[in-house]
């Protein structure tokens, strides 16, 4: 069984719909006792960093799930969900992360052409650098998933396992061991977002 | 590169699918759940929903469809029609829509575009604007087109923009079911005066239409139709391999 985290943020039945798609069981539940017994771990986010962080700290959420990721038990953070796996973020000042993958979430803006428009809306192709991690083994690379962030996870060089440019190359996703995180909405990313899924539940 | 999008509107009233023709003399085409997964299946890169009904059977009926869409399909829904409160955004977020468009409602309050920018971030509210040439200006209309506001469109753009508008769906309602190209003009207007992404909407009668809307306005980031997708005029597989062949990017 899948456990999609609800804190508080967001929007889930996407998510939940997508998971049944595929054919898995999945739980939206903010409950420790439901998440310690899950076999794979969703964390979903929208929103500022900041509110969502403190919502993941005011119910020891933070504290599970480092627990949880630390047992070995697989985590995909997904979109905001990803970002909060990172150490920390300065979107409205400085606010702690999970620290679960090295990194941090900057602004978009200054790195990108001045042409470029932010929020970074829209489909885009995803790249992998090196050998293409398990996540994607129904993906090939060029192949379009669906973004909307204005935030990006940045430093997090040895961790990123896919890519997509925006005038530079963005993270698009991260995994350090057990742990990952997609920048895009797998859930909105028609059926290469389901494969992705897919192959985090295998 | 982000590439360009293909959207179908769905104008649902009554449970069903309807798209008027210079926004007068409805006809039925299809249900609204299989057009979804027809379009999604063929690469439609995102949908949007308008609800017309004004009744409130017609509005949980609208509800039931959107959960049912949402439920099958996997790609961004948009949804309009019917919202003017934050409750309105609540109650469709809820169903499974991604983003939410605001019209006569933002109109009426226009702080409604700041209250649900706040609450559910600017990517979510989608500012739509019905635009029709007066006295050299473009003005925006409300009531489904009927009604002159007086207001300037691009003053009433920047400003929701401004407010928390995170995207523009411009309809022109000169070129609207004229099938006689998207309205250049008003649409270069239009992304010169803000920053966030501006879809096309109005006058696509074929697939070269798409094709120069993209060339001529780089700064477009989207087009729009209902028609000529339903009546298959134009096959959305089709045309993104020639906007792809163009050389223009697309999500194939």
């Amino acid at each position: 069984m899948i456990a999609i985290i609800d804190y508080g943020v967001g929007n889930l039945f996407s998510l939940k719909s997508s998971f049944k798609a595929i054919g898995q069981e999945a739980v939206v539940t903010g409950d420790a006792a439901v998440i310690r017994r899950a076999d794979k771990l969703i964390l979903p986010g929208v929103g500022a960093f900041g509110d969502a962080a403190a919502l993941l700290r005011r119910d020891g959420m933070d504290k599970l799930l480092r627990a949880e990721a630390a047992s070995g038990k697989p985590l995909l953070g997904i979109c905001l969900g990803m970002q909060l796996l990172l150490d920390y973020s300065t979107e409205y000042g400085r606010h702690e992360g999970l620290g679960l993958i090295p990194g941090s979430v900057q602004p978009i803006r200054p790195v990108i052409p001045a042409a470029y428009k932010v929020p970074h809306i829209g489909w885009n192709a995803l790249h992998f650098p090196g050998e293409k991690h398990p996540l994607f083994r129904y993906v090939q690379e060029g192949e379009c998933v669906y973004f909307v962030h204005s935030f990006y996870g940045a430093d997090c060089a040895g961790s990123v396992i896919a890519t997509a440019e925006y005038g530079p190359e963005l993270t698009a996703a991260v995994a350090k061991g057990n742990v990952y995180g997609v920048q895009f909405h797998p859930e909105k990313s028609g059926n290469v977002g389901l494969n992705i899924l897919r192959a985090f539940c295998e | 590169m982000i590439t360009k999008r293909i959207i179908p509107c769905l104008d649902v009233k009554d449970g069903r699918v309807v798209k008027g023709v210079n926004f007068l003399g409805l006809a039925d085409v299809s249900s609204p759940v299989k057009l979804a997964e027809y379009y999604s299946s063929c690469g439609a890169d995102e949908l949007v929903f308008y609800d017309i009904t004004a009744s409130a059977e017609g509005r949980a009926l609208f509800t039931d469809i959107l959960t049912e869409v949402a439920s099958t399909i996997f790609i961004p829904l948009t949804v309009g029609g019917g919202i003017n409160t934050v409750e309105d955004f609540e109650r469709v977020l809820k169903c499974g829509a991604d983003k939410v468009s605001v019209n006569s409602g933002a109109i009426r309050d226009p702080s409604l575009i700041s209250q649900a920018a706040q609450k559910y971030g600017d990517q979510c509210v989608v500012l739509s604007v019905d635009a029709k040439r007066v006295d050299g200006g473009f003005r925006v209309f409300a009531k489904g087109g009927r009604e002159d506001t007086g207001l300037d469109a691009l003053e009433w753009i920047r400003r929701g923009v401004g407010d928390g508008a995170g995207e523009i769906v411009l309809n022109s309602i000169d070129t609207d079911g004229v099938k006689n190209g998207f309205d250049l003009e008003m649409l270069s207007a239009v992304c010169e005066a803000v920053d966030v992404p501006v879809i096309a909407s109005g006058g696509a009668g074929c697939g070269a239409h798409f094709r120069t809307l993209f060339e001529t306005l780089p700064k477009v980031d989207a087009g729009l139709a209902a028609s000529i997708f339903h009546f298959g005029e134009v096959a959305i597989p089709d045309l993104k391999q020639e906007l792809a062949a163009a050389g223009i990017n697309m999500r194939l």
